[in-house]
């Protein structure tokens, strides 16, 4: 398939692009949904093309075909051109880019059993064996169980160079039990309610131990609808680590997107607090806040060999002691903001424009257990799971809905309670960051759904997390 | 014979016998041109090609799509489906693929649109950057242009296409920012001018905004707010799956409206955009989903009609513009009231005018409680006038109770297609005057 790509670069530098690279991608997804025992989803899918980026003076032009032949492949090369060209019309400042490698090579994700190597047969079947626990818990109403594979090999190639190829395998699940009441519906799932997606094979969904949960996850389900309601306060709150995770993803992952901090994605995914010029000095939270972007995470979901403008993969702290230190980037951003490009570029499928995205965006472990965090809190509120997420357009002001949450006493959980939510404002909240769980209990969780863009690209990010306490969050928040 | 619907032939030819099947086939150009701090930085183009087929040996279903439309991978998607269908357990929910059907007469499709090229579309962005004379602009117009046909061995074959122009943009002090939208079937029915000049000037009356106490205020809500409201209550109560499961707040039949609002899904419209078909090639019907504050009937795929003991109404969703299964609305309209937005303002003794919500996230889909922030443009209307501009404020509210009955104060006749939570160009909505909103806090803290 390099041929196919080189095929696009080619028309495009002829066409009077400066720079040109393109992908040929091979993907494949199945994707199989089961509720209350039945099959609701069998879904198998290929994609198969081309995506080809020229650059002429300030813009990126970017054209894509799912048409292989020669005649097909320069069309395309060539219509990339044409439309860096026609940005003329309404043209910026010359976009320089940052060097990086020519790389040849080849690069696959560690797996043992490629998930389409093992039979629908069995993953209905265990769908359905789970959806069957899970109803027979009295007051489940609805009971639910997906499992994805994604198969997806890429050819780069550039005009200067580059030929990797990488093989890339994927995969996860989850399922939820849900109990409706009157005038509400509460819901619990497990591992967590985005799915836990890995890089990796099938095995990453079997060492989950879907079976041993179910009969759990139904039970908190129907006891949620009896449970009080959260009180509105202001308190210690600790948060299981899926919820951490999340928390990452939204108030810092997107935050420290360069093209977000740049303005280009202004009108719609929105800006950042963030200004590069206190860069290396802005407090992002307390001393026990240490981030990562770390792409090479054995079988986390942000990791691959080779980003989508051929950058190798990498590690960048991006908050360090509580410091601001490091921004996602790709060779562009980072030439406009005078900084290294940190390899964080990649499209979704062949037909999209590769942009910045997270990798693997996550909070390095501290101390202890959740177990000891509990036992050391007087007073406070445990959340697990998340059931809402919102945060404004410069990742500052966020409110979080959880699934489960208890209340805290004298070291022990109390009564469980419904409907947890807490809001707060980014810097303020990862300043109170008190107690950091360890290591053993820091997972590197996946969101398989993050979007971005226009159109819109589904990203696959990691975020490593583990349980942690913040004070003073007000929690309980009432609509 | 087009290349869409040679396609479909094909693949029904290559499942023959072997088993039942239905083939849904879009093919096309979708184009977008980005820019931000006033100039494009991302242009780009899609061939479109997509086959999306479902099997069915003896109700034993399996789909799966492709984007790859050669003999080899056409009769690998077939022989592969085949096979896993075989080993599926009976779905006994399935309602079998629809007969012959007879296509309802709509062609929102506009020939010029069909082959614009980025040259048009910088021209379209150029003018929305101009009307902001000098402010830091951003924003994408996108140009869609698809022929799509289904046809299944049950003996349906329909087809249809479409154009649509999507223009959505900002312009930015360095204080504020204020939004301008414009969508329509053909380039020409873009006005990027008038929606450059909205932006501007929402973010120049933006600039200078103070916090303000949250808690209860009337609102104003521009149409882009009530484009988020559309499709939250839309996709939580109005879905016939949601209903079937029990998850949607909908009574048929009861009052939990204002009787001054009326909603319905209608591809039909001549405002409307998009195929007049579904993706089981269903001809979309005009469904009242709001009558008077009551809910009369909602929106059915062939599934959900049939567990639901109806008819579909032609709302299975086509693969890719949806983000789940569900029967969804993809042409709703809210029924304009006499006021101009100038008259709604003057009702208010002492609200604030929301330009756009963003981010909202529904807290339990029975009540449709929603938290959510607003954008581009908040402002205090104080005696009948604004006043000034507000910062950004979140919100945790019911979108069910806020158009309760009593709670709708007014309703605008300036109806247009506005950008909201999801997909731009699926809601054409005026402004609303409500008698409350619950802020919960202010942006900043």
């Amino acid at each position: 398939m390099f041929d196919r790509a080189e095929m696009g670069v080619q028309a495009a530098i002829d066409a009077g692009a400066s720079y040109s690279d393109a992908r040929a991608v091979l993907s494949k997804q199945e994707s199989i949904e089961v509720q209350n025992q039945h099959l609701d989803t069998l879904d198998v899918s290929e994609q198969i093309g081309v995506g080809v980026r020229s650059l002429i003076g300030s813009s990126w032009g970017f054209a894509s075909t799912g048409d292989l032949s020669d005649a097909g492949l320069r069309a395309c090369g060539e219509l990339s051109a044409a439309i860096a060209k026609a940005s003329a019309a309404v043209a910026g400042p010359m976009l320089e880019f940052e060097d990086v490698p020519v790389v040849e090579a080849f690069w696959e994700t560690p797996h043992v059993e490629n998930p389409f190597d093992v039979s629908t047969t069995e993953k209905v079947d265990m769908l359905v064996a789970l959806t069957a626990t899970m109803q027979s818990v009295e007051g489940v109403s609805l009971a639910y169980g997906m499992v994805a594979g994604w198969d997806t090999r890429k050819w780069f190639v550039s005009s200067i160079g580059h030929r990797i190829e990488q093989h890339i395998v994927e995969a996860g699940g989850y399922y939820t039990a849900t109990a409706i009441g009157e005038h509400e519906t509460q819901i619990r799932s497990y591992p967590q309610s985005f799915g836990q997606f890995e890089t990796g094979g099938f095995e990453t969904i079997r060492r989950w131990n879907y079976a041993d949960h179910a009969q759990r996850i139904a039970e908190e389900a129907v006891a949620l609808l009896t449970a009080p309601e959260m009180e509105e306060r202001e308190t210690n709150l600790i948060l299981e680590s899926s919820q951490v995770a999340l928390q990452i993803h939204e108030s810092v992952g997107h935050a420290i997107e360069l093209d977000r901090i740049l303005g280009w994605e202004a009108a719609f995914a929105g800006t950042s607090h963030l200004e590069l010029d206190k860069l290396g000095t802005h407090r992002y939270g307390s001393a026990l806040m240490n981030i990562t972007a770390d792409a090479t995470i054995p079988g986390a979901l942000g990791t691959f060999g080779y980003d989508d403008e051929g950058s190798p993969a990498s590690c960048v702290d991006i908050v360090k002691d509580g410091i601001w230190v490091g921004v996602l980037s790709g060779r562009d951003s980072a030439a406009v903001a005078g900084l290294p490009s940190g390899g964080m570029v990649r499209g979704d499928g062949y037909n999209r424009i590769p942009m910045v995205r997270m990798t693997n965006v996550g909070l390095l472990p501290g101390d202890g257990t959740l177990d000891d965090i509990i036992a050391d809190t007087d007073d406070g509120v445990f959340m697990a799971t998340n059931r809402s997420w919102s945060i404004d357009d410069r990742r500052l002001n966020f409110q979080f809905g959880c699934e489960l949450g208890y209340e805290i006493k004298n070291g022990k959980l109390g009564r469980m309670v419904k409907n947890p939510t807490y809001t707060g404002i980014t810097p303020q909240f990862w300043g109170s960051l008190d107690r950091l769980a360890g290591e053993s209990e820091w997972t590197h969780w996946g969101i398989p759904n993050c979007g971005k863009g226009q159109p819109v690209q589904v990203g696959h990010t990691g975020h490593s997390a583990s349980p942690a306490r913040f004070a003073n969050v007000r929690v309980g928040v009432k609509g | 014979m087009s290349r869409t619907t040679d396609l479909v032939s094909h693949v029904l030819g290559i499942v023959g016998t072997r088993a039942d099947a239905g083939v849904y086939v879009r093919t096309g150009t979708s184009a977008l041109t980005r820019f931000a701090n006033s100039f494009i930085h991302q242009n780009v183009s899609d061939d479109v090609a997509h086959v999306h087929l479902t099997v069915a040996l003896d109700n034993r279903l399996a789909s799966g799509s492709t984007t790859a439309t050669t003999d080899d991978a056409l009769n690998s998607l077939v022989d592969r489906l085949i096979e896993v269908a075989a080993m599926q357990p009976v779905d006994d929910e399935f309602a079998g693929f629809g007969g012959p059907v007879a296509p309802r007469e709509i062609d929102h499709f506009d020939e010029e649109t069909s082959r614009a090229d980025p040259d048009a579309r910088a021209g379209i962005v150029k003018a929305f950057v101009d009307a902001g004379d000098g402010l830091l602009a951003a924003g994408m117009c996108g140009v869609d242009s698809y022929t799509d046909a289904y046809g299944n061995t049950a003996g349906r074959f329909i087809d249809g296409r479409m154009t649509r122009v999507i223009l959505d943009g900002i312009h930015q002090t360095e204080t504020s920012a204020g939004s301008g939208h414009s969508a329509g079937p053909s380039l020409s029915s873009i006005d990027a001018a008038g929606a450059g000049k909205l932006a501007s000037d929402r973010a120049m009356r933006a600039i200078d905004a103070f916090d303000t106490k949250p808690g209860e205020y009337e609102v104003i809500l521009a149409p882009e707010a009530m484009a988020t409201i559309a499709q939250f209550l839309t996709g939580y109560g109005f879905s016939g799956k949601s209903y079937n499961e029990g998850t949607s707040f909908v009574t048929l039949d009861e009052q939990r409206f204002d009787a001054a609002v009326h909603l319905k899904d209608d591809v039909a419209d001549p405002r409307g955009l998009g195929i007049s078909f579904d993706a089981e090639g269903t001809p979309r019907g005009t469904v009242a989903l709001i009558d008077g504050g009551v809910t009369p009937s909602l929106l059915h795929d062939r599934r959900t009609a049939k567990k639901a003991g109806g008819v579909s109404t032609g709302h299975a969703p086509v693969a890719g513009e949806a983000w789940d299964s569900r029967p969804g609305g993809r042409n709703l309209f809210f029924g304009e009231g006499p006021s101009s937005e100038q008259d709604l303002i003057a009702q208010v003794e002492r609200g604030i005018y929301v330009s756009t919500f963003n981010y909202c996230r529904v807290l339990d889909p029975k009540t449709v409680v929603v938290t959510g922030l607003t954008r581009n443009g908040t402002f205090m209307i104080e005696n009948g006038a604004i006043t000034g501009a507000v910062t950004n404020l979140r919100f945790t509210q019911s979108f069910i109770d806020a158009l309760g009955p009593t709670r709708v104060k007014g309703i605008g006749s300036n109806s247009r297609f506005a950008d909201g939570e999801d997909e731009p160009g699926t809601v054409h909505t005026p402004s609303f005057h409500l008698a409350s909103w619950n802020f919960t806090g202010g942006v900043e803290g």
